[in-house]
């Protein structure tokens, strides 16, 4: 999978085995086609929650420079690979490297911004108190607060307490909060959930505009149809990476028309497999 | 220490933007000052026992809740989790919390003691700025040991359940209800380690003493050391990675 060509023509070889997870725990540290280095590198990452076995070993790498769907099912534990790639995961075993540092370094804290699933910000504060806060914490700008409030589109509201907003406001605001200190890496827990498409397309754009200027993005989504604005895809099921493709790459290893249609070709192809290899 | 200020500085705009918590700050202790001096208005020489008492235990009491409800709206909003990714220390957050409530308890300070000297008549011998000194510290070990206790509170309800739990047993053995020098063995030995003891034995100190500058300072510096104790402990106990 990290070996597959970025313009998408897998090998045929590859389709008999959709996106072994073993396969993919990277060997050698060939870097992925592309623009350039691997921004965020996961190796064997085990995470236990409670007594659930989260991600029994996860390994993925993620390109510079790109806009990196994480797809799947809630409870898949795309959450819980979000967390732990920002550092506040506890993890039982497992590297995850980003941007060169251990994941949850110090030296990290301004350059990765981090958006939670659940919009994080204070209900009490107006949207540019609360841009302004994360802003000051990271040592940007006044700019900086009004270049991010325009990005998401709020400018007209900027002034309005947040207790007061909409949903679709409320998380264009924690957006801005993680934009405002311009990072190298943006993870993005389910940015999208909730908004119109007008707004769900300009948010797509601005990813794709900051990915053309050197940003990392690594953004979760349940909605399948979200597919077709990444520029990579992660499929997660129940702890395990089904694809690491781009969307046209994944279509034509499943030989289906849409993301929705490849991840459920995908599994069944793998539950074909698992009975196969209790036959034998 | 400049994230410290600035979190403060963020706290400080949320209270101004919830003008009603201000008000339940600041005047719910007075009320009950005053409704304390309507009881014993026949028996002043009570009211003068006890109003310096109160003193001491109603900033801590404040602030304590007011601060383990905020930090803990903190973790369930998602916000704590957002701060621990970014520059901010533990230390600078706790120490934000600190500042911010620092100034709050300083006003209440001023209030309730200007209200309880020059309206409702209690006497206080020692010096009225020192008065102010003991209820700042006082409120500031509040936020503490607010912010201690909020990292072992799963739920707002379990967060207020804590005040019970945390401030009552000190407030009954603080020397309110009897000096703490006739307590019983045991009981003596444990009010010895109660941090409010320290705040009520310097609000008494003040009140019936003209000059005794050494106990106070004293008791301040305690009131301090459980203040720095609290807050340690409340940055040990707060895990940037949790499960």
């Amino acid at each position: 999978m990290t070996n597959n060509p970025r313009h998408g023509s897998s090998e045929p070889a590859d389709a008999a085995v959709p996106g072994n997870p073993r396969h993919a725990a990277g060997e050698a540290s060939a870097p992925v086609v592309g623009r350039g280095e691997v921004a965020i590198d996961v190796a064997h990452l085990r995470v236990v929650r409670g007594k659930r076995l989260v991600l029994p070993d996860l390994s993925v790498r993620i390109p510079h420079g790109e806009v990196t769907g994480l797809l799947g099912p809630s409870g898949g534990g795309k959450s819980t690979l979000i967390r732990s790639i920002v550092g506040v995961q506890l993890v039982e075993s497992g590297t995850i490297t980003v941007l060169g540092e251990p994941a949850g370094s110090p030296q990290l804290r301004h350059r990765v911004g981090y958006v939670t699933q659940a919009p994080s910000v204070y209900a009490d504060l107006s949207i540019r108190e609360n841009i302004a806060y994360f802003g000051r914490l990271i040592g940007a700008s006044g700019d900086d607060v009004e270049w991010a409030i325009d990005q998401v589109g709020l400018g007209d509201h900027a002034g309005q307490r947040v207790a007061n907003l909409s949903g679709g406001q409320l998380s264009r605001t924690s957006l801005a909060c993680a934009l405002v200190g311009r990072p190298e890496a943006l993870v993005l827990d389910e940015p999208t959930v909730g908004l119109d498409p007008v707004l769900r397309r300009s948010l797509w754009t601005l990813f794709h505009e900051l990915a053309d200027a050197g940003t990392t993005l690594l953004v979760s989504s349940h909605v399948m149809d979200e597919a077709t604005r990444c520029d990579r895809l992660l499929l997660l099921r129940e702890g395990r990476i089904l694809a690491d493709d781009t969307l046209d790459g994944l279509l034509e290893r499943t030989g289906t028309r849409d993301a929705e249609s490849a991840f459920l070709a995908l599994i069944d192809a793998e539950e074909a497999e698992g009975r196969g290899e209790v036959a034998s | 220490m400049r994230l410290a200020f600035v979190t403060a500085g963020r706290i400080l705009r949320q209270l101004r933007n919830d003008p009603r918590t201000i008000g339940l700050m600041l005047v719910v202790p007075l009320v009950l000052i005053g409704l304390m001096a309507w009881i014993y208005k026949d028996q002043p020489q009570i009211f003068d026992h006890v109003g310096p008492a109160l003193l001491g235990v109603f900033p801590l009491t404040v602030m304590f809740i007011v601060t383990s409800i905020t930090t803990l709206r903190e973790r369930q909003s998602g916000t704590l989790e957002r701060l621990l990714t970014t520059p901010l220390t533990k230390g600078a957050f706790m120490s934000g919390y600190a500042l911010a409530f620092g100034v709050v308890a300083l006003v209440q300070a001023l209030l309730a003691s200007a209200w309880s000297v020059w309206v409702c008549g209690m006497s206080i011998r020692g010096p009225w700025w020192q008065l102010v000194v003991v209820a700042v510290v006082d409120a500031v070990l509040g936020t503490s040991l607010g912010l201690l206790a909020s990292g072992f509170a799963r739920s707002e309800f379990q967060a207020v359940q804590f005040m019970p739990a945390f401030i009552l047993p000190q407030f009954l053995l603080c020397g309110l209800f009897a000096p703490r020098d006739t307590l019983p063995t045991g009981l003596k030995q444990l009010s010895d380690v109660l941090p409010l003891s320290y705040a009520v034995d310097a609000m008494n100190t003040l009140a019936t003493t003209v000059s005794d500058n050494s106990t106070v300072f004293r008791d301040i510096g305690i009131l301090v050391g459980f203040s720095i104790l609290a807050l340690v402990l409340g940055a040990l106990t707060l895990r940037r990675r949790t499960e």
